[in-house]
């Protein structure tokens, strides 16, 4: 049995990883045209309330089956142009990224996940001034979970994604508090 | 009043004396660095002023312990070459990295994704932001995509970026790096973080490098020089190992 080898520490990603990471319809997981399409959105805020203009998040969930098995094809590349051909239309791949703009904002346009228990969808938040990514969940509803059950209110309500009635039906408001009143519950896994 | 190297230099060595002491005083090793630490002066207002709520990864259902997937149309042939993604040659001296993507047990992490990007030999992104008056290399983008092999192994061909000024404080100064960001088996695996050259004057003064406290854990970010994968006439070798992090039930779990 060899020496199990130790982490490889983390850094930031940085204010420079824009030309590189983000990638054509990363924020579109849904399959073009998809009836069933949702849309997750929201700010990014740092300690201060401002929007942070460079983070990166980073979407991973179930299939509306309920199947966590993924599928390859969500940055597809042209062979002939060394561009993007981004996703093919009809595979559900269940990983996004999206940079956020200018305003803190981003967008992800996905269909529902069907995990067991309550449905959610995995955060990764990067940015520059996080030396380590966090992690953390957009719930679709309230509900019994184990996650949530052993969170104060107030810390729970940060998990849970708001239907957004002053825009299209489907779409739900989640904003990320990297810090300060209202902080966004960041998880790790043990 | 912009604050100097001598300032930063002092932060940085208190929060190293500290660690030090508790290392001595029998807490165990922190691989991955804190984050609140105030010698980056982005982390400030950054980082989470609650502890992070620890999430059990014994259950199957957590949708973390499972992983994107990504293969073959992902990447095309030439996306490990950085020097072959313009008509011209780059500028700079070329460089072979290599090494091989690892999980806890020592297993290597096989057909995941490996992203690499960096500033060009004179120490300039391809971003607009980037206004450091350093001439921009129109053969050079920065931007390379590889999947680990049968075992675990990545390589990239690609230019030794420069080292380059930031606005952390005055005279600010990262040591030359390249950016990577990996993915393992579990979504819990993530990482992103950045590779080192040996022997660079710049180490000590770079608030980020300098935020990883354990110095095991920072030679760990140093890739090492390795002859034997230097390209006669044509690149240097280094190699550098990654070893992903992530829930124990990732990597007890015999048979993945």
């Amino acid at each position: 049995m060899s020496q199990t080898p130790l982490p490889t520490p983390s850094h930031t990603v940085g204010p420079f990883y824009g030309y590189a990471l983000p990638f054509p319809e990363g924020e579109r997981i849904a399959p073009k045209g998809h009836p069933g399409q949702i849309v997750l959105h929201g700010r990014v805020y740092d300690g201060e309330g401002a929007p942070v203009p460079d983070a990166i998040l980073e979407f991973w969930q179930a299939a509306p089956d309920g199947s966590l098995t993924g599928a390859p094809g969500s940055m597809r590349r042209d062979p002939v142009t060394g561009g993007h051909l981004g996703r093919n239309g009809t595979d559900f791949t269940g990983f996004g990224r999206v940079a956020t703009d200018a305003d803190g904002h981003y967008a992800l346009h996905t269909l529902p996940p069907g995990n067991a228990g309550l449905p959610y969808i995995s955060v990764c938040v990067f940015a520059r001034g996080l030396l380590h990514h966090l992690f953390t969940r957009a719930y679709l509803r309230d509900g019994s979970d184990a996650l949530l059950d052993s969170l104060p209110a107030a810390r729970r309500a940060t998990l849970v994604a708001r239907p957004d009635e002053n825009a299209a039906p489907r779409t739900y408001r989640f904003d990320i508090r990297l810090q300060g009143e209202d902080e966004t519950v960041f998880l790790e896994f043990t | 009043m912009a604050l100097t190297q001598s300032d930063i230099d002092t932060e940085i060595d208190d929060l190293q004396t500290a660690y030090d002491k508790e290392l001595a005083a029998g807490a165990s090793a922190r691989s991955h660095p804190a984050r609140d630490y105030a010698p980056y002066r982005s982390s400030l207002l950054r980082h989470p002023h609650q502890p992070l709520v620890a999430v059990n990864g014994g259950d199957p259902e957590t949708v973390e312990l499972s992983g994107p997937v990504f293969g073959p149309t992902d990447i095309t042939d030439i996306d490990n070459d950085l020097t072959r993604q313009h008509p011209g040659e780059p500028l700079g001296e070329r460089i072979t990295v290599s090494g091989r993507l690892l999980d806890r047990a020592g297993r290597p992490v096989r057909g995941q994704l490996v992203e690499l990007w960096q500033a060009n030999a004179s120490g300039r992104y391809a971003h607009l932001r980037d206004q450091h008056p350093a001439p921009l290399d129109p053969n050079f983008t920065g931007v390379g995509r590889t999947l680990t092999d049968d075992e675990g192994r990545y390589t990239f061909t690609t230019i030794k970026p420069g080292a380059y000024p930031w606005r952390n404080h005055t005279n600010a100064w990262r040591p030359a790096h390249l950016h990577f960001s990996l993915f393992g088996t579990a979504f819990a695996q993530r990482l992103v973080t950045q590779m080192y050259f040996p022997n660079d004057p710049l180490f000590a003064y770079d608030p980020i490098l300098r935020s990883v406290t354990d110095r095991a854990a920072r030679e760990r970010l140093v890739a090492t020089y390795r002859h034997e994968l230097s390209q006669p006439e044509f690149s240097l070798g280094y190699e550098w190992d990654i070893v992903l992090d992530g829930p124990s039930a990732t990597w007890i779990e015999e048979g993945r």
